[in-house]
């Protein structure tokens, strides 16, 4: 069965058109990544995912599997896609003042669990829990009593969406732009922490811009995206050749 | 004189302010209006002495000399000073002196809704609480073990006969009766209200309290604290206040007075909660008030921490004299205004002596219709060399009818003063929102926890029981302000 399916979705931001009929079926276990020349509408794919409002769907379709029925993920709000395993890592994560990374990754993982039939986690048994995800992407405790993403340098900040997704478990994460910004180092971190939370029953959709993510992160499918549509769909090699051609010769 | 038993005046209670009950409850009032025989009549109910009286009648004529204020940045009708009742209190059931356990029971069962047990054995042991209903104080907690320490902890008419001469020695020292219309109507014609005294070298062994009821209709409540902490002593005091639902105004005019002598320090906290009128703007307190501390002695403290998100309008500048070389004073504040609410709030520091210091973080939440000032003033007087200001005022607003004003008044009349001062106006951004729901937190679970970041930096200053109330009273509001 398939676990998120897009059909002809075409979305305008500001009265702009920017999704133009835009196809893609993912499955579990998969590991998808969109590639494409800036503007061509990667970042406002994953904002409709996720449910921001800034962004109007005017046609097709977008729907995701709930207790193996297929569900209208448009018709849900931002919170209730999170509460079903919809998870997206921010290009540019948001800065929360005064309030606690531990407090708000607890809170927001207690809604989750809450939603899914589990017991909420106590202060105590959840800073163990997260204890464990930290080492996952290497992160230092002095980060769970910062105020989140306030402060934080730009790897500080991705890193920090990483956590999050490895305390949520999603089952369909969307890494936006996750890699850029991050030094190798910083890069590798942070793909071993996605790696390690892969599994067969969650996918993964990662938006990049270079190839060298993908080293770490190995694609099932590699996508192209061009003026608001699917233009290219191959495997890992299709990442290498456009590193080495650019997008231009799928463009003429 | 008239007995009269009141009655609920028959208001549907509205559910969202769940303090809007009316205690039925046999009363000893005054006629209606304000004159001198009607001071002359409270204090002889009281028994006051002869100097008391005296000065409530110079602070009448005076108050007949006033104008009544109108800078402030909230509009309401004019109000009738001849129509307000100014003495209101419970009719004893027994003659003699005053016991918590011989109180009328529906008193007892009163302060148990609010969430404040009177009783011997129920009391909150870490508290002590200065009981106010309407006009008079009707018991204080604790009082016995504070006198093994020498900490008086009464009511201001008991201190009268019991400590005249303290009373006698700064009643009025901080907060003149010339000092504005407010605190001249409260000189006249003040009923109650707290008194404390910590001696020389005593740290309060617990908090203090007094909270404030206003259950009678048209009457206004006037009380006066007074607060004295002598040399190297330290006491933290807290202040709570309801009032039922009613269609009318109801005037509340309190005078707080705070003194510090050397090395002394108080931490005065208020949650504030009076009824707000309903959503319409009807009804609610109008709460004029004049609170003032005195930094007297050299290194001494004095911090106001306030959470405002009651009344309908709300006229309130908690400000410290820094007259005592090296003392401090701070204030912070929350005021959260929603539906058709108007506070015009902050603080005033007056630096006197040399290297005073003086800190100020204030945090306005405006949502609904409402009408949110923020009014502070630092002035640093010639003789204040090496003076230190930090002000922070933020404003927060939730939707787009509701309004958010900083006024920030600065004299410097000393060059070597530093003075810093930050401002903000934020909205709750869509981005924000949008970053906290897709990590599975409704609109509600988001906007309280972005407001409660926001406020971080006063909560943090309360006595944790208040702060743990302050967030819930918060979030309370918040739910029924942001749909």
């Amino acid at each position: 069965m398939n676990l998120l399916e897009i059909k002809d979705l075409q979305a305008s931001v500001d009265g702009k058109a920017v999704l133009k009929g835009l196809n893609l079926t993912i499955k579990p276990g998969e590991v998808h990544a969109i590639m494409g020349p800036n503007g061509s509408g990667k970042s406002t794919l994953s904002k409709i995912i996720a449910g921001h409002p800034a962004y109007e769907v005017t046609s097709g379709s977008v729907n995701y599997e709930v207790n193996f029925k297929m569900k209208d993920l448009l018709e849900m709000e931002p919170d209730e896609r999170a509460k079903e395993g919809v998870f997206l890592a921010f290009q540019y994560p948001i800065e929360v003042p005064g309030v606690s990374n531990e407090a708000f990754l607890r809170t927001s993982f207690n809604a989750i669990s809450k939603h899914q039939g589990a017991e909420e986690m106590s202060e105590e048994a959840f800073k163990k829990f997260v204890r464990k995800k930290m080492e996952l992407v290497s992160m230092d405790e002095k980060f769970m009593d910062r105020a989140v993403n306030t402060g934080f340098s730009g790897g500080e900040k991705k890193r920090n969406e990483i956590l999050q997704m490895a305390v949520l478990s999603p089952r369909l994460a969307i890494l936006d732009e996750t890699d850029s910004g991050l030094d190798i180092d910083a890069l590798r971190i942070v793909a071993d922490g996605v790696n390690k939370l892969k599994s067969k029953d969650n996918a993964i959709l990662l938006i990049t811009h270079y190839q060298r993510l993908l080293d770490y992160i190995v694609p099932d499918y590699v996508h192209v995206l061009a003026g608001g549509k699917i233009i290219e769909t191959g495997d890992k090699s299709l990442a290498l050749k456009l590193e080495d051609k650019g997008y231009d010769w799928l463009l003429q | 004189m008239s007995e009269n038993k009141f009655t609920s005046s028959g208001t549907e209670i509205d559910t969202s302010y769940k303090y809007g009950f009316v205690t039925d409850i046999e009363t000893d009032t005054v006629p209606r209006g304000l004159n001198e025989d009607i001071i002359r009549l409270i204090s002889s109910k009281k028994n006051e002495p002869e100097w008391m009286l005296e000065y409530r009648l110079k602070a009448y004529r005076h108050w007949l000399t006033m104008e009544e204020p109108t800078w402030a940045n909230v509009t309401y009708p004019k109000i009738d000073f001849q129509d307000i009742v100014y003495f209101s209190a419970p009719k004893k059931k027994t003659e003699g002196p005053k016991s918590m356990d011989d109180l009328d029971p529906e008193l007892v069962k009163t302060f148990e809704r609010l969430g404040i047990p009177l009783s011997e054995q129920k009391r909150i042991s870490g508290v002590a609480v200065d009981v106010v209903f309407d006009s008079v104080s009707i018991g204080t907690t604790h009082q016995k073990d504070l006198e093994k320490v020498g900490v008086i902890f009464c009511s201001i008419s008991e201190a009268l006969h019991t400590h005249p001469e303290m009373v006698k020695k700064y009643l009025g020292t901080v907060v003149p009766y010339t000092d504005n219309y407010y605190a001249a109507l409260n000189a006249a014609v003040f009923t109650d209200g707290s008194f404390v005294y910590i001696p020389k070298g005593v740290r309060c062994p617990i908090d203090l309290s007094t909270y404030f009821r206003i259950n009678a209709s048209e009457t206004g409540q006037f009380e006066r604290t007074l607060i004295v902490a002598d040399e190297g002593s330290f006491v933290n005091y807290l202040e709570g206040c309801t009032a039922p639902q009613r269609d009318e105004n109801q005037l509340h005019a309190a005078v707080v007075e705070l003194v510090t002598l050397d090395d002394a320090e108080i931490k005065y906290s208020t949650v504030q909660n009076w009824y707000t009128g309903d959503k319409e703007g009807r009804g609610g307190i109008y709460n004029f008030v004049t609170k003032r501390g005195k930094c007297q002695g050299k290194r001494s403290k004095i911090s106001w921490t306030q959470v405002e998100s009651g009344s309908s309008i709300t006229w309130k500048y908690p400000s410290c004299i820094l007259l005592g070389e090296e003392s401090q004073g701070a204030f912070y504040s929350v005021a959260l205004t929603h539906d058709r609410m108007q506070a015009d709030t902050g603080t005033k520091m007056i630096h006197i002596g040399k290297n005073t210091k003086s800190t100020i973080i204030s945090k306005g939440i405006s949502t609904g219709h409402s009408k949110n000032t923020y009014r502070g003033q630092v002035k640093i007087m010639p003789s204040a060399a090496g003076a230190r200001n930090y002000s922070q005022c933020d404003s927060m607003l939730v939707g787009d009818k509701c309004n958010a004003t900083t006024v920030p008044y600065i004299e410097v009349k000393n060059e070597t003063a530093i003075l810093e001062h930050e401002a903000t106006t934020s909205r709750i951004s869509e981005d924000q929102l949008f970053y906290l729901k897709s990590r599975g937190l409704d609109s509600e679970a988001a906007i309280s926890m972005l407001v409660n970041g926001f406020c971080k930096d006063v909560f943090k200053q309360l006595p944790l029981e208040f702060s743990v109330e302050a967030v819930k009273l918060i979030e309370m509001k918040l739910e029924n302000s942001v749909g």
